[in-house]
C-alpha cells in the first residue's frame, strides 16, 4: 500500500551500479565449495635454509585469528595458582573483605524469583536521505587592469588629496589662531539663537524666581498699616532698573506702554547744557528687570519720548540736537524708521516734548514736537518720511502769523522756546504749550496763528503742563520756580499753588483717580497729593533714593498697575507701589470745588 | 649612469613613501575591509618576494575568518575580470607597485 509519503516501503531498489545480466546467465547454477584453506595464505613461500644450503619451503597455518582475548584464568595446581589462592584466604579473614559481604548477600540472591532480566529491541527508524539547494549568493562581475602607470597615478592622486585636505586643515588652525580668544566660540557649532524663545521664557522665570518677593508685593501687597496713618500713604520699593551702558546718563523721558503694561521706554540723555554726548532709549519691562528688553543707542541725547496709544510699537523720540525719529519695535534694526530734521535752525535746538496723535484721514501717523525754538511743529509719517509743518510759532506777544525763515534771528530773542507740550484727553484739537518764560498758551490745532488763551502761569521756564485725565477743564502745571499749580482753563489764577521747597522734576496726574497727581523734586523726594483728601499738604512724602545727590527727574503712573516709575539723574529707574491710601478714588464727585 | 641612479634613488624613495595601502575598489562592509586590508599587508611585508606565498596565506585566513571559498591574485601587472559574491571583493594597491585583488565565489 502506498502510503504516500514518498518513502519507498519494500519496494526492491535497484542500485545503478548493479551488474546487468542476461536471462540465461541468470539461471545458471554455479557450485561453490567450502573448505578450511585459508584463501589468502600465501602457497609458496620459500626461505633459505644456511645450515644446509637450500631453499626450503615454509609451511604457513591456514588459521585466521579473528578474535582474541587474555583470560584471567589461572590452572589451580600450578605455581601460581596455589599463590593466588593463599592470597585469597588471608583476604577472607579480614572482617569488610568482599567475601565475607557477599556470603550474606549470597543468601538472598539464590532466589530467582525477585530479578529475572528481560529485554527488548525499540523500531529503529530507517534513515533516508533528503537533498535541497539554496538560492546561491549574489554575484557579479569585476574587472580592472594592475599596471605600474595605474598604480603611480592612484598614489599620485591620492597625495594631491591629502596635501588639499592637509591645507585647508591648516588654514583653519591659523584663522583660529588669529582669532586668539575666540578660537574656541567659532567651534561652537551650537548657537543659542535657535532657541531665543526659550530662553527668554527662561530668563523671565529666573527673574521672577530671584525676585520673587518683589513680584509678590507688586501683586497682592497691601500695606495694612495704612488703616493707622489716617490719610498718609506710602511708596512701597519694587523693581530698580538700570543698564550699565547707560552709566552718565540721567534718564529724560519716561513713557507707559498702553498695550503691554509691563513695558515702559525711558529716554536717556543729559540735562547739562556743557557735557552733551550720546543718548539711549531703552525699554524695560516689569518682568525682568536686570536687562532691558530693548536698547536703542542714539547719537545724541534724547530729550522726551512717547509711545503711540494705538500703534504700540512705534514710539517717537525727540533729541537734544532738534532730531526727531520714529523707532519701530517690531523691526530688528537698532536704526530708527524715519528721522526728521528741523529744517532751518543753525543752532540746536533741543525737542523738548513730543506726542502722538491720532492718525489722520489717510492714517498717517503723526505727532507734535514741541522744541526750543519756539515752534510747535507737526509731523507726519508718510512712507517711512517725516514730512513737518509748522503748526504755531510762539512769540512773546502772543499769536503771531508764520515769519520768513530769514528773520529767524531777529525774532529769536521776542520768542519764546516751548518746553512742554500736552493735548487735551478728550478734544484732541486743544493742547497746552509751556514756554521758557512761564506762560502757557492753550491753543488748537485748527488755528495756526493765534493762541486761544496764555497764562501767566510761572515766573521761570515750565517744565511740564499736563491736562487731567478725567476732568475736562483742569490742568497741572510744574516750572523752574519750584512750585506746582492747578489750574482751571477758564479761571486766569491758578486754583492750587503748591510751593515743594526745591526744585521740581515732574508732575503727573493719576490715571484712576482725578484728585490725585505725584511731583518729584532734586533732593530725591517723591510727593503724592489728593486734592480731594488734604489741599494743602502731601499725603506721601517718601525719599526715594539712596544717596542724597541724585536728583529725580521725571516720574510716571502706570496705567493700569498701582505703580509709579521714577527715573533719575543717574541713570536708574526705580518703581514703587502705591500703598491703598494713596489710590483712592473718588467715589461721585469728579469736580473739584474750587 | 648618474641619471639612472637619480632614477633609482627616486623610485626607491616614492615606493617608500607611498607605500601606505591605497584602497582602489570595495565592496565590502566596513570591518570585514579593514581587517581584509590590514591582513594584506601583513601577508605583503612577510612575504616581500614571494608573492605566491602571500597570496596563501591571505587566502587561507580568508577562508577560515569569512567561508570558503576566496581566490587571491598579488602582482605588479595583470588585468582580470572576476566574479564574486557580492560584498566580497577588495582590490586595493600597497607599497607603490604591488596591486592586490581578493574576493570570494564557491
Amino acid at each position: 500500500m502506498d502510503k504516500g509519503d514518498g518513502l519507498d516501503r519494500g519496494k526492491k531498489s535497484k542500485p545503478s551500479d548493479q551488474l546487468k545480466l542476461t536471462e540465461a546467465e541468470l539461471k545458471e547454477n554455479i557450485t561453490k565449495v567450502l573448505n578450511t584453506h585459508n584463501p589468502h595464505a600465501p602457497q609458496n613461500i620459500v626461505r633459505f635454509n644456511y645450515k644446509e644450503g637450500v631453499y626450503q619451503r615454509v609451511s604457513v597455518d591456514h588459521t585466521a585469528i579473528l578474535f582474541e582475548m587474555e583470560s584471567n584464568i589461572v590452572y589451580q595446581d600450578s605455581e601460581e595458582g596455589r599463590r593466588l589462592m593463599l592470597k585469597q584466604a588471608e583476604e577472607e579473614d579480614r572482617p569488610d573483605s568482599v567475601a565475607s559481604k557477599a556470603d550474606k548477600k549470597g543468601v538472598k540472591l539464590g532466589n530467582f524469583f525477585h530479578f529475572t532480566d528481560r529485554a527488548t529491541q525499540t523500531l529503529n527508524n530507517p534513515p533516508r536521505q533528503i537533498n535541497c539547494q539554496t538560492a546561491p549568493p549574489p554575484r557579479s562581475i569585476f574587472s580592472a587592469t594592475a599596471n605600474q602607470w595605474q598604480i603611480y597615478d592612484a598614489y599620485c592622486e591620492e597625495l594631491q588629496k591629502q596635501e588639499k585636505q592637509k591645507a585647508t586643515l591648516l588654514k583653519k588652525e591659523t584663522d583660529k589662531s588669529k582669532k586668539g580668544v575666540l578660537v574656541t566660540e567659532t567651534q561652537v557649532l551650537f548657537s543659542i539663537s535657535p532657541l531665543a524663545k526659550e530662553t527668554k521664557i527662561l530668563e523671565r522665570m529666573v527673574h521672577q524666581n530671584t525676585f520673587d518677593e518683589i513680584a509678590q508685593d507688586f501683586k497682592y501687597f497691601e500695606d495694612p498699616s495704612d488703616k493707622f496713618r489716617g490719610q498718609e500713604g506710602t511708596l512701597l520699593p519694587l523693581w530698580t532698573f538700570q543698564h550699565e551702558e547707560t552709566r552718565g546718563l540721567s534718564v529724560t523721558a519716561l513713557c507707559w506702554n498702553s498695550k503691554y503694561q509691563d513695558l515702559f521706554a525711558v529716554g536717556m540723555g543729559s540735562y547739562d547744557f556743557c557735557k552733551q554726548g550720546r543718548g539711549m532709549i531703552v525699554f524695560y519691562s516689569l518682568k525682568n528687570s536686570s536687562f532691558p528688553e530693548y536698547v536703542f543707542p542714539t547719537t545724541s541725547g534724547v530729550q522726551c519720548l512717547d509711545i503711540h496709544p494705538q500703534h504700540f510699537y512705534l514710539t517717537v523720540v525727540g533729541f537734544y540736537d532738534g532730531c526727531v525719529a520714529v523707532y519701530n519695535l517690531k523691526k530688528k534694526s537698532l536704526e530708527p524708521v524715519c528721522k526728521g530734521t528741523p529744517k532751518t535752525s543753525l543752532l540746536t535746538n533741543p525737542v523738548w516734548q513730543v506726542r502722538w496723535q491720532n492718525d489722520d484721514i489717510d492714517n498717517n501717523h503723526n505727532f507734535f514736537s514741541v522744541s526750543a525754538d519756539s515752534r510747535v511743529v507737526s509731523w507726519t509719517l508718510i512712507k517711512h518720511e517725516l514730512i513737518s509743518t509748522e503748526t504755531i510759532r510762539l512769540s512773546v506777544n502772543g499769536g503771531l502769523s508764520n515769519v520768513p525763515d530769514d528773520e529767524q534771528l531777529q525774532y529769536f530773542s521776542s520768542t519764546a522756546g516751548g518746553t512742554s507740550l500736552d493735548f487735551h484727553k478728550q478734544t484732541d484739537h486743544l493742547f497746552l504749550v509751556g514756554t521758557e518764560q512761564g506762560k502757557i498758551h492753550k491753543c488748537s490745532i485748527h488755528y495756526s496763528s493765534k493762541f486761544l488763551k496764555t497764562y501767566n502761569a510761572h515766573n521761570s521756564a515750565v517744565y511740564t503742563v499736563k491736562w487731567n485725565h478725567f476732568h475736562p477743564r483742569v490742568f497741572i502745571s510744574c516750572s523752574a520756580d519750584w512750585t506746582v499749580k492747578i489750574w482751571d482753563d477758564t479761571i486766569k489764577v491758578p486754583v492750587f499753588t503748591f510751593d515743594l521747597m526745591s526744585a521740581i522734576g515732574d508732575v503727573a496726574w493719576a490715571p484712576y483717580s482725578s484728585t490725585i497727581f505725584a511731583a518729584v523734586t532734586i533732593d530725591g523726594i517723591v510727593r503724592v497729593f489728593d486734592l480731594s483728601i488734604n489741599k494743602y499738604e502731601a499725603i506721601c512724602q517718601q525719599l526715594v533714593v539712596a544717596k542724597k545727590k541724585t536728583k529725580l527727574t521725571h516720574i510716571e503712573f502706570n496705567p493700569v498697575h498701582p505703580v509709579i516709575i521714577v527715573g533719575d539723574d543717574q541713570g536708574l529707574v526705580s518703581s514703587f507701589k502705591l500703598s491703598p491710601n494713596l489710590r483712592k478714588t473718588p467715589k461721585v464727585r469728579k469736580q473739584m470745588e474750587i | 649612469m648618474a641619471g639612472t641612479g637619480e632614477a633609482k634613488k627616486e623610485e626607491a624613495d616614492y615606493k617608500r613613501l607611498n607605500s601606505f595601502p591605497l584602497i582602489r575598489h570595495t565592496d565590502m562592509p566596513e570591518e570585514m575591509r579593514v581587517e581584509t586590508m590590514e591582513l594584506c599587508v601583513t601577508a605583503c611585508e612577510r612575504f616581500a618576494t614571494n608573492n605566491e606565498s602571500a597570496a596563501k596565506m591571505i587566502k587561507e585566513s580568508m577562508d577560515k575568518k569569512f567561508g570558503s571559498s576566496w581566490h587571491v591574485v598579488i602582482g605588479e601587472g595583470f588585468g582580470f575580470e572576476v566574479t564574486h559574491e557580492v560584498k566580497n571583493l577588495l582590490y586595493m594597491f600597497f607599497g607603490g607597485s604591488l596591486a592586490v585583488c581578493v574576493w570570494k565565489c564557491s
